[in-house]
Order: structure tokens, then sequence, then C-alpha cells
């Protein structure tokens, strides 16, 4: 399997704070990588950096390079549209527009350039049935998308992230703000996503990186600790410090 | 125990009164101008221009150049103050520069209104003679800020997580301020519309120097290039030049109503975001 995202010797500042330091990572296509580590640690901040999320953030330092499909996306010729197309995104809390359902799903292609309404029609139809939410919404497409539950609205936003055919899917967090039922459908779903996309999560919840993550890097103080298979890392760190975190003796 | 009883009496009382006093003010000043403007509103004021020979007064051109000055405004100042808006709260980086312009904006509202009138008589009727346009020139300056502060405001509103939704899909800039940021503040433009259409519609003192006192019935783009009064200077030119109190009072009498609806519609846009926001 090859490494669709790598970082080498990534560092980034907040101001004068140091958020993460030197790190280097290769995250292997097609599998689930759960990026872990208590609060502060930088996991989220890393996690913006692949799709240069951070650049919305004006005092955001960065140096080091990430690669994506070999190509460092911190070059200046990088069109970072078309990076965020390819590395989705979905975020912590539930974000739908103030729009229709369908207007929601459709956001990305229109963002794109299609505009065949038969194309769109199929697009997010496909998009909706990958997210695993047609059948409750396909009567109501025309409806508000703020009117659906937390759960139902985090799976619109994966739709949504997915309807723009993106190879990576980064997730914040997404179950965090959600039920213990709407999380593991949204477990079950990220597993079912592996077929097709690479998926990194960061997630607060260590059972839930075990169920589901193929690899697992953990995160301490802007230190990469440790990355590898999640089965070796949780059974046999390598790392003290990883063991303690992960037999809950901090975080 | 008794004094203190008698002392929270008495300021109770006190503060009756004053607020009795604040009311009753608010509603003679009302009742006043309706009771003795309503009668003097007849369909022959509402539909001639005046005419001496005839010895008759009709404010139709007053309420036409009212309408005339409202909409030219409205063009030039909606998409300069939201334009000024959206550089400043979705763009602009230097956060001292913004408060910069935040406080200019408001000293620029604070500004007595006749001190617009002076420069805008300066500035347009020098130029484009005194007409409806260098009026609404003059009150385009006028209600930048207003526009400017309450799309601010509103755009402040639109969640980040909006924003940050979009951008994760790949759209530009642009996109997400035109199909994800304007859309949801379009409450706050709304407002500030109306607010904008309040002030016109009140103005008089800018209005002197820019907009001259005719009366003549005039086509839109006519109306533009011509001097023309609108009703508040008509008001004044009745009342003060013409000792015309009756008809003085049935413009008040307009006005005042009018200025009802406009602080209605604004209260109802309120109430009807705020539900569509929660559904």
């Amino acid at each position: 399997m090859s490494n669709i995202i790598t970082s080498k010797d990534l560092c980034l500042w907040y101001g004068d704070n140091q958020a993460l330091k030197n790190i280097t990572v290769d995250i292997p296509e097609k599998s689930i990588t759960a990026l872990i580590g208590p609060s502060g640690c930088g996991k989220s901040t890393f996690l913006k950096t692949l799709n240069r999320m951070n650049d919305l953030i004006p005092i955001v330092r960065i140096e080091g390079e990430v690669c994506y499909e070999n190509k460092n996306i911190y070059d200046k010729d990088i069109d970072i549209n078309e990076l965020r197309r390819e590395v989705g995104m979905v975020f912590q809390k539930p974000n739908p527009f103030p729009m229709s359902i369908y207007d929601n799903v459709a956001y990305g292609p229109r963002t794109h350039g299609i505009t065949n309404k038969a194309k769109l029609d199929e697009i997010v139809e496909k998009a909706l049935r990958d997210a695993a939410i047609w059948d409750e919404v396909k009567d109501r497409l025309r409806k508000s998308a703020l009117g659906l539950s937390g759960g139902q609205q985090q799976r619109l936003c994966i739709a949504r992230a997915l309807a723009v055919e993106p190879k990576v899917v980064l997730m914040d967090e997404p179950t965090s703000a959600l039920d213990p039922i709407s999380t593991s459908r949204i477990e079950d779903l990220i597993m079912q996503l592996k077929e097709k996309y690479t998926i990194i999560i960061v997630t607060h919840n260590m059972q839930q990186a075990v169920r589901i993550s193929d690899y697992t890097a953990f995160f301490l103080l802007g230190d990469l600790i440790e990355f590898g298979e999640t089965d070796k890392m949780f059974s046999n760190p390598k790392d003290k410090r990883t063991e303690d975190y992960i037999t809950g003796r901090f975080g | 125990m008794n004094k203190r009883k008698i002392y929270i009496g008495i300021m109770k009382g006190a503060m009756y009164f004053c607020t009795s006093l604040t009311a009753l003010l608010v509603l003679f000043l009302f009742g006043y101008v309706l009771i003795k403007g309503i009668p003097n509103i007849t369909w022959e004021l509402l539909s001639t221009k005046p005419s001496y020979l005839a010895g008759r007064i009709g404010i139709l051109p007053d309420i036409l150049n009212t309408i005339y000055i409202v909409i030219a405004t409205l063009i030039v100042v909606l998409p300069l103050g939201v334009g000024a808006a959206v550089y400043l709260n979705e763009y602009a980086l230097n956060k001292k520069v913004v408060e910069l312009i935040e406080y200019a904006a408001e000293t620029l509202s604070g500004i007595p209104s006749i001190i617009y009138g002076l420069v805008g008589m300066l500035l347009f009727s020098n130029n484009f003679g005194t007409s409806i346009l260098a009026g609404a020139l003059t009150l385009v300056i006028m209600n930048l800020p207003t526009v400017m502060r309450t799309t601010q405001e509103s755009l402040k509103t639109v969640p980040q997580s909006y924003r940050e939704g979009a951008f994760g899909l790949g759209a530009g800039k642009w996109r997400v301020i035109r199909t994800v940021v304007l859309p949801g503040c379009l409450d706050g433009v709304i407002t500030g519309c109306i607010l904008s259409i309040g002030r016109i519609i009140g103005e008089s003192a800018a209005l002197l120097f820019t907009a001259g006192f005719a009366h003549a019935i005039n086509d839109f783009f006519t109306g533009l290039t011509s001097p023309g009064a609108t009703l508040t200077v008509a008001l004044y030119v009745y009342a003060k030049e013409e000792g015309e109190f009756a008809v003085a009072f049935a413009i008040a009498a307009i006005l005042m109503i009018l200025t009802l609806l406009i602080n209605l519609s604004t209260t109802m846009v309120g109430k009807y975001f705020a539900k569509r926001r929660n559904i």
C-alpha cells in the first residue's frame, strides 16, 4: 500500500507558540488513521495542516513539508481550492449550510463547475447513499438541512464532503457532539468508506480509535510520540508515554 | 422602618411621574399631529401639483420627489455600504485600520445633518446643479455609515463554521462570501436599508441646501436632474414661508404614519429572520 500523505519535519506556530514540532509521518492510502492525544496536543492542528485549513488563521506560520500524492501542498503553485476538493473535511460540530438538503450536497459539485441538473441529481443521490442517509432524507431533499437531527446533520456533512469525490477525508472529532447511537452509525459508515477513501480522524475516544482505525498516531504537546498499526500500538506500545496515555494514567 | 417606606413611596411616585410624562408627551405629539393633519389629507392634495392660478396646493410632486430620492440614494448606498462591510469583515487583515474606519463611521453618523448639506452643496450642487441627484448623493454620505455598520454587525453573526464548511469543500473566497456569508446576513442589509429609508424620508436640513424647492411633476430621470422638494422640505416651505399650516400638518401626519410603518417593518424583518434561523 502506498502513502498518500506524508509530512516531513512539519513545524507550526500560532504566533510565538509552537503547536507542532517536527512531525514526520507517512499515511497509507485507503486506510483509517486515528490521531489521538490529550487536549491541546496538536492533533487537530495537524489535521488542519493537511488541507491547509490553517490558512484561515492569520497568525499561523508553518515550516517543513506536507506532501499529498508526492507534491508539497505548501508550494506556491498549489491550487488550494483543488487541494481541498481532493482532501475534504468533516468538522467537529455538524455544520450544514442554512439551505435545503439537496443544495447542501450539491454545493461542492456546483463550486467545481457542475451545473447539469441530471448530473447533479445523480451525484447528490450517490453521496447521500454513500453516507448512509439517503433513505432518511430522500422524501425531503428540498427541506432545510437545519431540520435534521444532530446525527443526521453530521452524516449529511459527510455526504457533502463525499459529493466532490475527494480521495482523503479529514474528520475532526466527528462524533464528539453526538449521542451513542448516532456515533455508532457514523463509525460503521467510516469503516465502509475506507474502501474508497483514505480517512484521517481525530478522536478523543480511545475505544473509538481501537474500534475503527488501522493506524494510530499519538500526539503529546506538539510532538508525534508514536505512529503505527493500531492493534500493535494498543497491545504493545513502544513508548512509555503512549502506554501511560492509553492505559488512562493521564489525559 | 417607616422612614424607609416613605422614601420608597416617594421614589416610586417620582418614577411613575417621569414615565407617564414621557408617554403622555409622545402620545400628545402623535395625537396632535394626526388630529390636525388627517382631516386635511384630501385626494386633491395627494394627486395634484400646486397651482397659483387655481389657488390650489397639491403635494404629488413632493411625494414623487421623495420616492425618487429614496430610490436614487439606495441604489448608490447599498452596494457601497455592503461592499465596505464585506471588505472590513472578510478581507481586511489589519485590525487597527478596521477599528479606525469603524470609529470614523460612528463619528460620521453623529454629525449634524446641516453640515452634510453644506458639504453636499459645495461638492454636488455646484457640479450637478441643485437637484434631486445632488440631494441623493449627499444622503448617500449620510447613510453610508448606517448601512455599513448594520451589515457588518450582521456579518459577525454568520457562524464561522459555515465559512469553514464552504472553504473545506474547495470554494474560493468570493464564492464563500456570495453563497454562504451574504445570504446569512440578508437581515442586516434589509434592516440597514429600512433605517436608511427612514432617515431619507425624515431628512430636511441637508436637502434644503442641495435638492431645492421646486414642485414640478417629473419622471424619474428628469426628476433626478431637476430641483425638487421632498415631503419634509415641502413641510418646511408651506409652514414657514407660505403660512399654509393645514397643508403642513397634512404632510406631517403622512410622515408620521410612514415613520410608524417603517419602524414596524424593521421589527417584523427582525422577527422573520430570527424565526427562520431557528427552524
